[in-house]
Formats: C-alpha cells, sequence, structure tokens
C-alpha cells in the first residue's frame, strides 16, 4: 500500500516538475508557478511517506503557501506578458541537458557501488512528529535557530531596502 | 519491490536535474528563479530521506533550516527582481547585458 503511494507521488512530482520548466501548452509564468504549488504539494507526501509529518506541514505552510503567493504577487505586479517565442538557442539546450545527464551519470554510478548505502537502517523507526522535532531545536540545535531569527530579520530589512522607490 | 532509500535517492536526483535543466534553459528570470527552487525541494528530499534510513532527525531539523533560508532567499531575490524590472522594464535574461564585453 505504501508502496504504491510511493509511486504515485513519485510520479506526480516528476511530471509536475517536468511541467514548471518546460510547459508545452503555455509558456506563461503563472501556469509555471501553479505547477511549481503542485510540485510541492505532491513532495510533502513524500515527507508523509517518511514520516517527517512536522515537516509536510511546514512545506505546505511555507512554501506552498507564502513563498509561492510571494511569486504570484510579483508575477502580478510585474504584469508579465506571456512570454513571446523566441529562438531556443542550441548552446543552452545542449549545455543543460549534457549537465544533468553528468549529474544524473555519477549518481547512478554511486548507486551502484552500493557500500555507502549498506549502513541504511532497513525497518527505521524514526518518528518526525513536532515533539521529537522541536526537542531537538531547542536543545542541540537552539543557537542555529537563533542565527536564523536574526537571519529573516535581515532579509525584511534589505527587502523594505530594496524596494523603495528611488533605489539608490 | 520494497522501496527503500534508493527510490527516494533515485526521485531526488531526477527532480534536481529537472530543476538545474530549467536554470540554463529558461530565460525569464521569474522561471529560472522557480527552477531553483525545485533544486531545493530535490535536496531536501534527500535530507528526509537519508534522516529516515539512517534512524536519525538531525536531517529534518536540517531541512527546517533550509525551508527557512529559502523564504528569507526567495523574498530578497523577488525583490531584487522587482526593483530590476522598475529600471529595466524586463525579465529576460538575455536582454541584460550590462555586464558584457
Amino acid at each position: 500500500m505504501q508502496d504504491a503511494f510511493f509511486y504515485i507521488f513519485a510520479f506526480l512530482t516528476l511530471v509536475f516538475g517536468f511541467l514548471v520548466i518546460a510547459n508545452p501548452f503555455s509558456r506563461n509564468p503563472v501556469t509555471s508557478a501553479m505547477f511549481l504549488v503542485l510540485t510541492i504539494v505532491s513532495l510533502a507526501g513524500l515527507f508523509v511517506l517518511l514520516h517527517a509529518f512536522f515537516l509536510a506541514a511546514v512545506q505546505i505552510l511555507v512554501y506552498a503557501g507564502a513563498v509561492m503567493v510571494l511569486f504570484l504577487f510579483v508575477i502580478m505586479m510585474l504584469d508579465l506578458k506571456e512570454e513571446e517565442r523566441r529562438k531556443i538557442r542550441k548552446l543552452g539546450v545542449v549545455g543543460g541537458l549534457i549537465s544533468a545527464g553528468a549529474i544524473l551519470a555519477i549518481f547512478l554510478s554511486s548507486l551502484l557501488k552500493r557500500e555507502a548505502l549498506l549502513g541504511a537502517v532497513q525497518s527505521p523507526a524514526v518518528e518526525g512528529g513536532t515533539v521529537p522535532l522541536a526537542k531537538l531545536l531547542f536543545t542541540q540545535y537552539l543557537l542555529p535557530f537563533e542565527i536564523v531569527s536574526v537571519l529573516l530579520l535581515v532579509a525584511i530589512v534589505g527587502v523594505v531596502l530594496l524596494s523603495k522607490k528611488d533605489l539608490k | 519491490m520494497n522501496v527503500g532509500l534508493e527510490h527516494y535517492l533515485v526521485v531526488s536526483v531526477l527532480l534536481f536535474c529537472l530543476g538545474l535543466v530549467g536554470v540554463i534553459v529558461r530565460r525569464n528570470l521569474l522561471v529560472i528563479y522557480m527552477s531553483l527552487e525545485l533544486m531545493l525541494n530535490a535536496a531536501n528530499l534527500a535530507l528526509v530521506a537519508f534522516s529516515r534510513y539512517t534512524d536519525s532527525l538531525d536531517g529534518q531539523v536540517f531541512v527546517f533550516f533550509i525551508i527557512t533560508v529559502a523564504a528569507a532567499e526567495v523574498s530578497v531575490g523577488l525583490a531584487l527582481i522587482v526593483a530590476l524590472y522598475r529600471k529595466r522594464q524586463n525579465a529576460h535574461v538575455e536582454d541584460l547585458t550590462t555586464l558584457k564585453l
């Protein structure tokens, strides 16, 4: 049953991910953003299958909620027209496919040498609920947690500064 | 065949490659940015899978931090794109050639 769900969610993730970068029907950035939302939601499904319940919720709330709303706001604000078809750069496509193929080759060659993965637990018991994660976050990782809050403050100040009308 | 760590890693690496191709091939700045998000999410998936199959929660804490930093990164990056668009009225990487010799 779980395996069937894995294949469904993995398939959906990859199909939606493909539609983000290359949609044969529309070149409007809004459709890309919508498919990115769907990709993120199906990734959250995979997180649930991995028993990372808290992260699945955060993924939907923060990514599909906040980040994608920000994206759609900006697309709306810039009032982007349907992207006109330009000539596809052969060099860009070839370069992209070569680099992606190289990464795939490296990954597959390391996957075939299975030694590194032999340490993997066969029947894992770790549960990513809110309580165990919070215990770790507020004890062992307290300092990084506080630093991240400072980082968010810096981002807020930076965004306010950047979006002022008369940017020097 | 039981679904194991390898299956999740294959999905993750495929998603990463999709994002990489998107960054290189597409020329709309916003779509490039979305492809970057795809790559980040692929890395997240790999980390969560490793965390599950090595029986430790550290990977999930790491993903939590990555999501936070990605949110900050998106807000700053989109503000930069908006500022750029105000100056140039366009979001196409090919028309931004100030640094070209």
